[in-house]
């Protein structure tokens, strides 16, 4: 009984105190690739730090570091790199000396049906795969067969990084078949003897996970190969600041470093950092 | 709808005689029955009010098409009516890419995919539903019948998503199998899930109509001499027409605006061919698909509002077209009759 008072009180102190302060809120915004991630970070450490309120929304990465430079959000999340420029004026105007952190690693794998011969294709062979240029297994060094596509729906933050790591910022072929989800596309590639679909890692009967040629080797979508980055298709996903981090950033963030932050970003599906 | 009111029309009484002068508790009878009667058209004209509200909503979403100088700029109605250059060096098409980096937005695929699949929905369905609807009404013994009808109604009854699922998974598979289609999920597959979808519609429709064919004309016909389907198909039949062709505009509406079946089964690959046996993506599926993350205000939110109009206008036109058409043949029936 004791104890319930005295938790209660304590409690009610944390919860009364900031309010008072009107601190503990970090604002997170940008990429809406990385919005479901944060989400589930932001949700994990408010139940570790009741005081605290991180506020997630998405909008794009080049609305989150736009809204970076206007002072309007602590944290910028992006599924890119800060350009120069956008450095250089961050710099200018807000007298800021922006920093980036790693925080996850995003990589996509492509599927084919297990029937299928191929175990490897290069970047730019999977480029005019999905552009509609090569429509035959043969082109490939596959089976005289045609190539049927499997995409996802456009809303897809998958689908955007297709877009521009494979093809380089230009269309899919309209022959593509949108399906909703990593889930879908597996369970298409597994019925079609001569499909291609892509997605996060999937552990399914009937496919295979197509490696990566790179030079004369061969990548695997492994979580090793695209931790370190030898596996062409992944990429970072960022966390910037205006700033060194300090305080309640620093305290999130360091959070969704730690194991059990990084725990969070393999259930999400995507790949830890450290 | 439009042929029932025909037939009350036609129905109608000759006008009341006078009234006689009228005792106070009848005349509270009648003020009760005045309520009553504006009751019942207050609830009439809020189903006319919502769907005006409706269309309102939808077409003011989709006004900015033609307000909005940056949304002319990237849907212009020449882009989303006229081929246009895709890529550098290749003959100009219609390409529906709207997320990208020069938004592409011709409807022309759109429309042929929506084609595609109620074409064949409505290939399979209506003569499965005519038929099946002839058979329970002229030639199934009572019994049979009895068991035939709410079977087929109870297939009405099955959610859509459980329809599309096993035309994805089962009739798929099965489909390329026999016909050797090159991709899994297409047209055929889809329009033949959609038609599990009408069936029971124009079915249903179809039986009543038939049913309310006067038994005189039965009688009439087979005292000539006719065999029974003699009298089924050239008496019964064309007596019911405006019943089954409403059946076909009711299903056809069902075909066209039906989302969740397309959505799985179709495979939403916008190709611009005449084959059946490619993807399809229909109107329908391609606003389900893309609403979910579209920025709100952006032209290509107003581009699905648009194709929202879109799908509203080809039903509507359609039950007009249909309306004035059965006019027409209840016009033949009464001058034949008399």
């Amino acid at each position: 009984m004791k104890k319930t008072l005295l938790s209660s009180l304590v409690a009610l102190g944390l919860t009364v105190l900031p309010l008072a302060a009107q601190a503990g809120t970090v604002t997170v915004k940008g990429s809406d690739t990385m919005v479901i991630l944060v989400q589930r970070w932001a949700e994990a450490f408010m139940k570790k730090n009741p005081s605290m309120k991180i506020q997630v929304t998405g909008g794009g990465s080049g609305t989150g570091l736009a809204a970076l430079q206007n002072g309007t959000t602590d944290i910028a999340m992006s599924s890119r790199e800060m350009k120069k420029a956008e450095e250089d004026k961050l710099k200018a105007t807000a007298k800021a000396e922006p920093t980036g952190i790693a925080v996850a690693r995003d990589g996509v794998t492509f599927y084919v049906n297990e029937s299928n011969t191929l175990d490897a294709l290069t970047v730019e062979q999977l480029k005019d795969i999905y552009l509609g240029d090569t429509t035959s297994w043969k082109a490939v060094g596959g089976a005289d067969a045609p190539i049927v596509l499997y995409s996802r729906e456009n809303s897809s933050g998958t689908y955007v990084f297709v877009k521009e790591t494979v093809l380089a910022g230009e269309d899919f072929a309209s022959a593509a078949q949108t399906l909703p989800g990593t889930a879908a596309v597996v369970n298409a590639v597994a019925k079609e003897k001569n499909g291609i679909g892509y997605g996060g890692a999937a552990f399914a009967k009937g496919i295979k996970e197509l490696k990566v040629k790179k030079g004369n080797e061969a990548f695997a979508p492994s979580a090793q190969n695209v931790k370190s980055g030898k596996y062409p298709l992944s990429r970072d996903l960022f966390f910037y600041l205006r700033n060194k981090p300090a305080g309640d950033v620093k305290a999130f963030i360091d959070f969704a470093l730690s194991a059990e932050g990084q725990a969070i970003v393999t259930q999400v599906g995507y790949f830890p950092v450290k | 709808m439009f042929d029932r009111q025909a037939v009350m029309q036609e129905q109608d009484l000759a006008p009341p005689e006078a009234l006689p002068m009228l005792s106070p508790e009848a005349r509270r009878r009648q003020l009760k029955e005045k309520l009553i009667a504006w009751g019942v058209t207050a609830v009439a004209f809020t189903g006319i009010a919502a769907l005006v509200l409706i269309l309102v909503f939808v077409a003011k979403e989709a006004l900015s098409l033609v307000t909005d100088a940056a949304a002319r700029e990237e849907a212009s109605f020449s882009k989303m009516f006229l081929p246009q250059l895709v890529r550098k060096g290749k003959p100009l098409a219609y390409v529906w890419q709207p997320v990208s980096g020069v938004p592409k937005v011709s409807m022309i695929p759109l429309f042929i995919g929506t084609l595609k699949t109620t074409a064949v929905s409505m290939l399979v369905a209506v003569p499965l539903g005519i038929f099946g609807a002839l058979f329970a009404a002229e030639f199934a013994p009572r019994r049979l019948r009895e068991v035939l009808k709410p079977t087929i109604e109870l297939l009405a009854g099955i959610p859509s998503v459980v329809l599309g699922f096993f035309a994805l998974m089962v009739m798929a598979t099965f489909l390329q199998e026999t016909f050797g289609f090159t991709s899994r999920l297409n047209a055929v597959v889809a329009g033949l899930g959609l038609a599990l979808a009408i069936v029971p519609v124009i079915f249903t429709v179809t039986e009543d109509a038939l049913t309310a064919v006067p038994r005189s004309y039965r009688e009439a016909s087979l005292a000539l001499g006719a065999t029974p389907w003699e009298t089924a198909w050239k008496v019964v039949l064309p007596a019911a027409a405006p019943g089954i062709l409403a059946a076909c505009v009711l299903g056809f509406g069902r075909a066209i605006g039906e989302t969740m079946i397309v959505l799985m089964a179709s495979g939403n690959a916008a190709i611009t061919s005449a084959n059946l046996g490619d993807s399809v993506r229909s109107l329908s599926a391609t606003i389900a698909a893309e609403m979910g993350e579209v920025v709100v205000g952006s032209p290509h939110y107003a581009l699905l509002f648009f194709i929202g109009v879109e799908l509203f206008l080809f039903t509507f036109v359609l039950n007009m077209l249909a309306g004035i058409w059965t006019k027409k043949v209840i016009q033949r029936l009464k001058g034949g009759a008399g």
